[in-house]
């Protein structure tokens, strides 16, 4: 539990340290400050979605319920929808915040020589994304919770929206400061340290505005996903009881199709847009997430591979012509092999191994947009169904929903190995790799809190998952007085124990 | 050796000034938030007698403590921008500490939502007692982390520190964290009182009253010792003497208001005791940002922790829009809940939310209750 001994007084002990000891300690290090960021990040990202995405589908459910005052029975139903998913989305909330914390932190922490190396590019968007989106997401969630009957209905209603707002804020500038990890814009390296130079051309990177739209229609189709999943199975139990469908779930279920649909194909459109960027920005990661060797032009996209990557696959299956078609928008584009961009970057970066783990960035891309076009027939099968008012018969439809709930789940945490992994070595691509960036400190350290923190969020992920299973299958038990009439305008003296 | 206003002006850039007041402010800001919603959490089990006892006080804080937290996250976001080196070695030679604060707000964010959600009381009594320490321990390693800020650390040339997780835990430094749990659990004893009724409240300006003299026994015992650390160092800084002694004045003066029934101004003056607490603490520190205990030459100064000056222009446009915007709705969410929360005469309706929970309406069968 000692921090690696001396060396550091007169500089020299780094990550270019050659002493064996230090270098094993340092190796260490790297790789459990690795695992931890992944993990934690992972975990993170499992709940960050959904709020996003149902922050948006709750403001536009309120906003139904709001128009539909005057009408007693369609009110009812859309104010209904959203007491159902204002719980789960609460309790998922309240993971996705506390996760976050750590994420604000752990950079300095275990990623010290990259946090100063970077610090003036990557740490402006980190700092506005908390004054602009934290602030605000975290106060009108307050009054939204708590408000009710406090403020205006309109207050109560707009405050759902900010909420909205705040969290798709926060999506814009930490994916921001993804996007200049993965294509630096806007800085110049002076001394050892990259300086911004125009913080408008690192809000308007090109690689942001693909990543941001397709992960901000990704998290809303993760919202729809849960949402459709969750409704099939209340139908599914009516149909199996004999009862009528219950309107609140036929409805959400169709307001799941529609968006959801509409949701998926725009995440493909931008995820596509991205491929082409990175085909351009990094070669290797789309090299690497094809396993394609050797530089060919008319290049065909491998749909999966049984056995070696490395060109003597026992059976694969390819689509001619398709991969070029994706990368460069053209039949016989040429698309790069890893041999050659290697050569290149050795040549521009000096000796070194510039490829990524092969079969991690080829089965995670594959992995995702499987589950991407999965969902896409899904959906679109539904929005058939629905349109031929057979949605609450369909057996097979609804059980199917109930197990797609996992997929964009799946989708989102592949996507994001891929898209991290994809671009080692480096940590910023191009000016600084990993090795170089992780902090000076000892392995007892790294791995006491690179155990600690996934104990903690294996709990927490176990806790949160029971109680949304419960709240979701509506056996939930609580006494927060939700369902109550509301307080009396002007009577300060709080019945509604919301906590 | 106290260093005269113009030869500071002249060593540094106005905005590296700026962001290191901007900084103290967050902390200011942060500490008197989430201070009073770190007390309310620490005196959950001893104000509340009763499972509904202890969702009055959850409720007190329920709709403010995120947005309080947001200050802590606003803080480390801007020390990352505006000072890279400092955010650097900070956290990473902190590590151990840092990490059982953010176990400790993991484990108590999640437990104000979680902890309604069932109705079990096994349930109920451990997130009460995540609240417990999700509170306690920041609370007080806070004070451990700022009193060896202070203090200094071994910190080597390019900003590395050298030390252990055990150099952390000098007396000094465990002083300053009793003192912050002391003043934090006050605040929050103030707060309960100001925002409860009948004997919850009672009971909440008992414990202030209990905690108040400790406080101040604390906060002069760490001032003192503070003082002595600096005068050795020949380094006190540019504490202008009002600032400690109004620090000590605004937590002696607690207790004689809580008696005098003056529970509003009891709550002003320990947030300004908090104010001023971290005012002393920066002011000793400029032109530092860490001190480091090996050389004087080692030290993290705000010269050369600060980023490019066209990041903090960049970032002191920003700040300068959206502050007072910030500061204007979250004030006007506090307005919002300003009232005192009493107990319900009857406790609501604890049976479970059966079926989808809309068993009345006229819309949905009622199949499963």
């Amino acid at each position: 539990m000692k921090p690696p001994p001396d060396g550091d007084a007169d500089g020299t002990f780094g990550p270019n340290a050659q002493g064996a000891p230090e270098g094993f300690i340092m190796a260490m290090t790297l790789d459990l400050s690795r695992w931890q960021f992944g993990i934690t990040t992972v975990f993170h990202f499992m709940f960050v979605p959904l709020t996003i995405g149902l922050a948006l589908l709750l403001a536009i459910m309120q906003t139904a319920a709001h128009r539909t005052r005057k009408d007693a029975e369609r009110h009812d139903k859309w104010d209904h929808m959203t007491r159902f998913w204002r719980r789960l989305f609460l309790i998922n909330f309240a993971v996705g915040v506390v996760t976050g914390i750590v994420q604000e932190f752990q950079f300095g922490m275990n990623w010290s020589v990259y946090s100063r190396y970077v610090g003036s590019v990557f740490g402006a968007p980190l700092a506005v994304e908390a004054l602009l989106a934290f602030f605000l997401e975290s106060t009108f969630l307050g009054i939204w919770i708590f408000g009710k009957g406090r403020v205006s209905a309109r207050v109560h209603l707009a405050s759902i929206w900010l909420v909205s707002i705040g969290t798709m804020l926060s999506a814009l500038f930490i994916l921001a400061a993804n996007a200049w990890m993965q294509h630096p814009v806007g800085y110049k390296v002076v001394g050892n340290r990259a300086v911004m130079t125009n913080f408008w051309a690192v809000m308007t990177n090109s690689t942001l505005i693909g990543s941001f739209l397709h992960v901000l229609f990704s998290a809303l189709v993760t919202s729809t996903m849960l949402i459709l999943g969750v409704s099939a199975w209340h139908l599914l139990k009516d149909r199996r009881a004999g009862h009528t469908p219950q309107q609140v779930f036929a409805t959400s279920a169709k307001l799941a199709l529609v968006v959801g649909a509409v949701a998926i194909v725009a995440t493909m459109f931008f995820g596509d847009n991205q491929a082409r960027i990175m085909e351009r920005q990094q070669p290797m990661k789309m090299a690497a997430a094809e396993a394609i060797y050797n530089t060919q032009n008319g290049a065909s996209f491998s749909l999966l591979t049984i056995g070696d990557l490395s060109g003597n696959p026992i059976f694969q299956i390819r689509l001619p012509h398709m991969l070029s078609v994706l990368a460069d928008n053209n039949w016989d584009g040429p698309v790069q092999g890893i041999n050659q961009i290697q050569a290149k970057e050795v040549a521009k970066y000096g000796p070194g191994n510039y490829k990524p783990i092969l079969w991690v960035t080829y089965w995670t891309f594959r992995i995702m947009v499987g589950c991407g076009i999965l969902m896409l027939l899904l959906l679109a099968e539904g929005l058939w169904l629905m349109r031929r008012r057979r949605l609450e018969q369909s057996a097979w439809f609804l059980r199917f929903s109930v197990f797609a709930i996992a997929l964009p789940f799946i989708a989102n945490t592949t996507g994001w190995i891929f898209t991290e992994m994809g671009r080692q070595p480096w940590v910023v691509y191009g000016l600084l790799k990993t090795s170089q960036a992780v902090s000076h400190i000892g392995t007892g350290y790294v791995v006491t809190s690179l155990v600690g923190f996934t104990a903690i969020y294996s709990l927490l992920a176990a806790i949160d998952f029971g109680l949304m299973a419960r709240f979701a299958r509506g056996e939930g038990e609580t006494d927060d007085h939700d369902d109550e009439p509301e307080p009396e305008p002007g009577d300060n003296r709080v019945p509604a124990l919301v906590y | 050796m106290a260093l005269t206003l113009a030869s500071v002006q002249s060593a540094h850039s106005g905005l590296e000034v700026f962001w290191f007041i901007i900084i103290a402010i967050l902390w200011s800001g942060y500490f008197v938030l989430e201070g009073f919603d770190f007390g309310v959490g620490i005196l959950l089990g001893v104000l509340g007698r009763d499972d509904l006892d202890r969702r009055v006080l959850i409720n007190t804080i329920g709709p403010v403590w995120d947005g309080n937290e947001v200050w802590l996250l606003v803080a480390g976001g801007a020390t990352f921008a505006a000072f890279p080196n400092w955010y650097a070695t900070l956290f990473s030679g902190f590590y151990l500490p840092l990490f059982l604060i953010l176990a400790a707000l993991i484990f108590r964010g999640v437990a104000f939502e979680f902890r309604a959600k069932r109705t079990l009381p096994a349930w109920r009594l451990a997130w009460d007692h995540a609240i417990f320490w999700g509170s306690l321990i920041p609370a007080l390693l806070w004070g451990v982390a700022f009193a060896n800020i202070l203090r200094g650390v071994p910190i080597g040339a390019n900003f590395t520190y050298l030390g252990s997780f055990f150099n952390l835990l000098n007396p000094y430094a465990l002083l300053g964290g009793v003192t912050t749990l002391l003043l934090f659990t006050l605040h929050g004893a103030v707060f309960a009182s100001l925002r409860t009724t009948d004997d919850l409240k009672a009971r909440a300006s008992q414990a202030a009253k209990v905690l108040a003299p400790a406080a101040t026994a604390a906060i002069v015992a760490f001032l003192a010792w503070t003082y002595v650390n600096a005068h050795n160092a020949h380094n006190t800084g540019l504490v202008p003497p009002l600032v400690p002694i109004l620090t000590i004045a605004s937590i002696a003066v607690v207790g004689w208001l809580l008696r005098e029934h003056l529970d509003g101004w009891a709550f002003v003056a320990t947030a300004v005791g908090l104010i001023c607490l971290v005012a002393t603490i920066f002011l000793n520190l400029y032109p530092r940002v860490m001190v480091s205990s090996i050389s004087p030459a080692y030290d993290l100064t705000i010269g050369n922790s600060a980023s490019a000056p066209y990041t903090l222009k960049v970032m002191t446009i920003v700040a300068l829009i959206f502050t007072p915007l910030v500061l204007l709705y979250q004030g006007w969410s506090y307005w919002v809940f300003r009232g005192r929360l009493s107990r319900p005469a009857q406790p609501g309706p604890v049976a479970p939310v059966a079926g989808t929970g809309f068993d009345t309406s006229p819309l949905t069968e009622s199949g499963t209750s």
